[in-house]
């Protein structure tokens, strides 16, 4: 059964890093990202990623559901769903095998990042790598979350487009959450500061990783994924 | 050896198929023909495991498409309708993939994939991108995936749909060469092909089965008659009547004056001939006859009778 994964993952991922989109969108997200941290990076004149890491989560909203977007969508609108669904996979093998070929995508985007990291150790002092390894790891797993409501938002339509702005609303209104909190009665802000991506991604990159973050993110990245595979079975009951 | 029962599929308020029952032997070939839209493409996607049944089941062996239906899958070779590709990948690559996905491993591939490639006649297009071949080419690369592995069951939907001519004919000897030794269910609008491909066809018109059995046995079903046209001059009504008294069971079913000539379509049972009658019977009465052509009643007649609301629904 796990080779099944690896046949699927392995296929997704060549035919994502085949796509024209993959690279404008890596490239994109790189110069956003270079340019509001190099910026200001000497004015600053301080030894840590953090404009990175409040950048990095802002582009995702656009980046993220631009590389998901594809995975179900485009397999439904070419018929290749039938295809691929009445090979002997599961269901739920094929969803979590092309969320993972989503995530080595946006893995890679990350791992060039690491440039400024590296940058730092070159030109800095006195640096807390602890807090720069916490952040990089929040960063993987918020991205991970993102990855799977795209997945998601794939899954519901088979029209790209659609996909991408179905994933981006989810994605937008959980991190916005936690910027509203002023205008909500005390009691709704303690819910939706928990529910708030951002709440949890900056107790991570301050380098706190706390249970309370882990199971947050790991139970969106549950929810999302399972509910596509429900989708994904009820093309036989329509 | 399939086996459909009492298949039914709704699609929200449309009734796809409505109560279906029938077997595939080993080693058939079953053709599946119908009118657009009759439901052949579902009951398919239904066998192969893509939709799932609103009530009855399929069984393949000793398997059902409800509870089994990764080992069904294991066993069928599918081509879907429209013979989706990835049109990102090579041939090779595509192939690959799909052997790995049915278990093949690196030595029997190598083996599978040159059997493949002469077998569908995929020489010198194995390292091309999908995208770049014709349609006649995709054709073959989708039903090369299809039998890759090797199946028992073979289900063909609509294989050779978007051809040309000489292109339909290689793939029709394909599938006849293939049903030598496999059980294939092909699927098609067009008489033609599967009269050139099946030993038993079903015809299956607005989700039910209107005649299943050998080409033979439903033409005897429909025999019956066959039919004369005449065109006569110096002739009148009531001489060409008079025809109809020569024979028991000859019918004058239409009859035309137009300009000077007369237009005549007889009918009568396959067993009797009387054209010599008429012959000599128009030399008596001097007619002249421009023409007289005797047609069969053609499998067409028989798909068209059954599948043409307010045909006949003598079938069985």
């Amino acid at each position: 059964m796990r080779n099944n994964f690896s046949i699927i993952y392995r296929r997704e991922v060549q035919s994502l890093f085949n796509s024209p989109v993959a690279y404008i969108t890596l490239v994109v997200f790189l110069m956003i990202n270079a340019w509001f941290f190099t910026s200001t990076f000497f004015l600053i004149n301080e030894s840590d990623l953090r404009t990175l890491f409040s950048v990095i989560p802002i582009v995702y909203i656009f980046f993220v559901p631009a590389i998901t977007m594809g995975l179900i969508a485009k397999e439904k609108n070419t018929g290749t769903m039938e295809f691929i669904t009445t090979l002997p996979f599961t269901d739920g093998e094929i969803i979590v095998a092309k969320y993972l070929a989503a995530l080595t995508l946006l893995g890679t985007a990350l791992a060039f990042t690491l440039v400024h990291f590296f940058t730092l150790l070159v030109v800095g002092n006195n640096i807390d790598i602890g807090a720069l390894i916490s952040g990089y790891l929040g960063l993987l797993l918020v991205g991970g979350a993102y990855a799977a409501i795209g997945t998601f938002g794939s899954t519901v339509t088979d029209n790209q487009i659609t996909a991408f702005i179905i994933s981006f609303l989810i994605i937008f209104v959980l991190f916005i959450l936690d910027k509203i909190l002023i205008f909500v009665p005390g009691f709704l802000s303690s819910i939706l500061q928990y529910l708030s991506i951002d709440y949890h991604l900056n107790n991570i990159s301050r380098g706190v990783i706390d249970s309370r973050n882990l199971v947050y993110l790991g139970s969106l990245i549950l929810f999302f994924l399972l509910i596509s595979i429900r989708i994904l079975e009820m093309r036989k009951w329509r | 050896m399939i086996e459909v029962r009492n298949l039914v599929k709704h699609y929200g308020d449309v009734k796809a198929v409505q109560d279906i029952s029938f077997s595939v032997k080993n080693g058939e070939i079953l053709g599946f023909l119908g009118p657009n839209g009759a439901g052949k493409t579902t009951t398919l996607k239904v066998i192969t495991g893509y939709l799932s049944p609103t009530s009855g089941n399929v069984f393949v062996d000793d398997y059902n498409v409800i509870e089994d239906s990764m080992e069904i899958r294991k066993m069928i070779g599918y081509l879907p309708e429209m013979n989706p590709l990835y049109h990102d990948m090579e041939v090779y690559g595509f192939l690959e993939f799909v052997a790995r996905a049915r278990e093949i491993d690196k030595n029997q591939f190598r083996s599978r994939l040159h059997d493949v490639i002469e077998l569908c006649g995929l020489k010198g297009v194995v390292h091309k991108n999908i995208n770049e071949l014709s349609k006649g080419y995709c054709q073959r690369v989708g039903l090369a995936q299809a039998i890759i592995h090797d199946p028992k069951i073979l289900i063909l939907d609509e294989p050779t749909s978007g051809l040309d001519p000489n292109q339909i004919a290689e793939i029709r000897g394909l599938i006849k060469n293939l049903g030598k030794e496999k059980t294939v269910v092909i699927s098609s609008h067009i008489l033609q092909e599967i009269q050139a491909t099946a030993d038993r066809m079903i015809i299956i018109n607005e989700g039910e089965i209107v005649a299943n059995g050998t080409i033979d046995e439903l033409m005897s079903d429909f025999k019956g008659k066959t039919r004369l046209t005449l065109e006569l001059k110096n002739a009148t009504e009531d001489s060409v009547k008079k025809v109809q008294s020569f024979q028991d069971g000859i019918l004058l079913s239409k009859y035309e004056e137009k300009d000077e000539n007369v237009f005549a379509l007889l009918e009568y049972p396959n067993s009797i001939d009387p054209r010599q009658d008429i012959f000599k019977y128009a030399v008596k009465n001097k007619w002249v006859i421009l023409e007289m052509s005797r047609h069969k009643t053609s499998l067409e007649d028989v798909f068209r009778n059954l599948t043409i609301e307010g045909g006949t629904n003598n079938a069985k």
